[in-house]
């Protein structure tokens, strides 16, 4: 049987680089995201380089109302999920008005929480499957800079490490990913440091390889698990003044 | 920031931008000229200048159709992006340069050849459309058939008539990822252009010659041949995978070398053992289509070697009648400048009937020189010489040239630069080599 994967939010860069990652180890793939037309040159693109099938579904992760149809409607249940949405937002704006930031913790939480929830009731009833959920190192610890993005991973985080508590003795695996910088069009013109900023593809090769030795939290760049260790161990009282 | 070609030299400062998507293209054709630039590869000034646009992001294959091999994908899709989806498929690229490291954009806007072109044409001849995006940021199909001219002029145009989208190219059908290979070694350059001409039936030929090799030993070479190994010629153990002839993808230079790294001594050690190697296992073998194709692909960021300062190839073709004359003279200009070339490679071109593109019926000889006062030297003789016997240059390794060289050389660039002015391209489309060359 041929291995599936189903990418939600599968327009973002590093979705992309996963799509053609796992391609390349023989799955078929599910592109879910707002605008499945826009979708349809990727999936074409990744039929052509690898043979595989490739369907483009409509997913909106605000539209946690439709998260059940949005399932029923999949050709079948997937071997893997990756769950890639996720929206930065504008920390200022989000400091100002209610609504934009609610949007930003919707679509790094609540969306992805949900969608990730359903999946593993189906998947355990059937005792098999892998999730992954693209977290972020924000979520290790709020900071000035993106606080209300940081909050939503920090959710999402935690969501993952409970939904991988409670499912350990399955055959459903949870990995959660903190990539860490990467060079995307959401960093587009970012001053980022090279050391700490990694391509999509080596993103998607850490996440296959993830699921492959059965990790379950994982920082790309393995600097990053130093840096955000001494984020988290800083005194508050230090951390507070901090600018980082 | 810097910009510069695959040779690091020259390098300039400009603008490099890497947009998404054909409006995004569009949107940056407002702000002045710019010049396309795919993966990088030409080496000297082609694709730098002012504002450079990467089609880094244009990567999407878009169709294939099994029946007649045509491939349609976007600019920025690598030869080695388009192997590795159809080789193992059974299809390899009806031509291709010696590095899977280029962009359809850059083949199309350079005309590549490869080891066949006496045999079957350029990357041109199996180029079947592609869409041009103009100075309106309008989009033209292009094609033998529509918008001929514009088809033409863009083949060898070095991107100065507007900007690949995509492309429609035809594949080959190949049995086997394997070459039969087989090695003539030819004493002197006689001996090599005699083995040249009696295995023109060779679908591939090409040869290492040793520039440093001086007298009787002038212009020996490792004449080298291949044909696609059919099933029936593969051992059992091979028939099994055809497809599996891989090499692999390493070591790459870690740190510029040093200026002495490379100097007379070490050429001509390299070279003495390159040509020892070579004459012992003179004979036919089964090679991996990589490296037969590809052998400097198996060392990442090679251009390193010739350290920080850069280098520059000078690759010229001289018409089949003064082959003899016209290589023997550039061989000796090389010898008494005391400069060497570390790769130097000789080829057969056959006939070639295009508007702009670089091939001719003749012999091609390419050689890399160090940056230096010797190499800077010495270029302008070899530049002269070509030009007395009637030779032209290859746009897509040049750096240096004079502007009255292209125009005594190749009188088609001056009509391509008076269809530029008029029709507005040369307001839109320009890069470095465009204005040092006033093209």
């Amino acid at each position: 049987m041929t291995p599936t994967l189903l990418i939600l939010g599968a327009t973002s860069d590093v979705a992309r680089a996963c799509a053609h990652r796992y391609a390349r180890e023989g799955y078929d793939l599910m592109l879910a995201g707002r605008d499945p037309e826009a979708l349809e040159p990727e999936a074409q693109d990744l039929r052509l380089r690898h043979g595989r099938i490739v369907t483009c579904h409509a997913f909106d992760a605000l539209d946690t109302a439709g998260f059940a149809g949005f399932l029923d409607g999949l050709p079948h249940l997937p071997d893997s999920v990756i769950c890639a949405v996720g929206a930065m937002g504008d920390q200022t704006e989000s400091q100002i008005d209610p609504a934009a930031a609610a949007r930003v913790m919707r679509a790094n939480y609540e969306g992805p929480a949900l969608i990730l929830g359903l999946l593993a009731q189906k998947m355990q009833a059937r005792d098999h499957g892998v999730l992954i959920g693209i977290s972020s190192v924000a979520g290790d610890r709020g900071r000035a800079s993106n606080y209300v993005y940081g909050s939503a991973k920090a959710g999402f985080t935690a969501f993952l490490s409970g939904l991988r508590n409670r499912l350990a003795k399955t055959g459903v695996q949870v990995i959660t990913v903190k990539p860490g910088f990467v060079a995307t069009r959401m960093t587009e013109g970012m001053d980022l440091n090279p050391r700490l900023t990694a391509l999509p593809e080596e993103v998607a090769e850490a996440i296959w390889q993830a699921q492959r030795h059965k990790r379950d939290v994982i920082y790309v760049r393995r600097i990053w698990r130093a840096v955000m260790t001494i984020i988290r161990l800083l005194p508050e009282v230090i951390f507070k003044r901090t600018r980082l | 920031m810097e910009l510069s070609g695959w040779g690091r030299y020259p390098r300039i400062e400009g603008k490099l931008s890497a947009p998404r998507s054909a409006e995004g293209i569009a949107a940056l054709l407002r702000n002045g000229p710019v010049i396309a630039r795919g993966m990088g590869r030409a080496y000297g000034d082609a694709a730098i200048g002012p504002h450079a646009i990467s089609t880094r992001h244009l990567t999407h294959m878009i169709a294939f159709d099994e029946t007649t091999g045509q491939l349609v994908a976007e600019a920025g899709v690598t030869l080695k992006d388009i192997l590795s989806a159809f080789l193992p498929r059974g299809w390899f690229l009806s031509v291709t340069p010696g590095t899977q490291f280029v962009s359809l954009g850059g083949a199309i806007a350079s005309d590549v050849h490869g080891k066949n072109h006496h045999s079957e044409g350029s990357f041109g001849t199996f180029v079947d459309w592609f869409d041009l995006m103009g100075p309106d940021g309008r989009v033209t199909r292009c094609s033998r058939d529509e918008n001929t001219d514009l088809f033409h002029w863009t083949l060898g145009g070095m991107g100065l008539t507007g900007i690949v989208l995509r492309a429609a190219i035809r594949l080959k059908r190949v049995e086997s990822g394997w070459i039969r290979q087989t090695t003539i070694a030819a004493p002197d350059l006689d001996a090599a252009l005699d083995a040249f001409e009696r295995t023109y039936s060779a679908t591939y030929s090409m040869a290492w010659i040793d520039c440093a090799a001086t007298g009787s030993a002038m212009g020996r070479s490792l004449v080298m041949n291949g044909e696609h190994a059919t099933l029936a010629e593969l051992p059992p153990a091979k028939r099994a995978k055809p497809f599996a002839a891989r090499g692999h993808l390493s070591p790459r230079v870690p740190v510029d070398f040093p200026g002495f790294a490379l100097n007379p001594w070490s050429i001509r050690a390299f070279n003495q053992l390159y040509w020892t190697k070579g004459r012992l296992s003179a004979g036919t073998a089964l090679v991996g289509w990589e490296p037969f194709f590809y052998p400097l692909d198996a060392i990442r960021d090679w251009n390193r070697i010739y350290g920080r300062r850069g280098f520059m190839q000078f690759q010229c073709v001289v018409p089949l009648e003064s082959r003899a004359e016209g290589l023997r003279a550039i061989l000796r200009a090389i010898s008494d400048s005391g400069a060497g070339s570390f790769l130097a490679v000789l080829k057969r071109f056959g006939p070639q009937d295009s508007r702009l593109s670089f091939p001719m019926e003749g012999y091609t000889l390419a050689l890399d020189f160090p940056v230096n006062r010797r190499s800077l030297d010495l270029m302008p003789r070899l530049d002269a010489i070509t030009a007395d016997h009637g030779g032209r240059f290859y746009l897509a390794k040049d750096s240096r040239i004079s502007a009255q060289t292209l125009r005594r050389t190749d009188p088609r660039w001056a009509d391509f630069a008076a269809m530029r002015r008029d029709s507005g391209l040369a307001a839109s489309f320009a890069s470095a080599q465009s204005e040092r060359l006033d093209t």
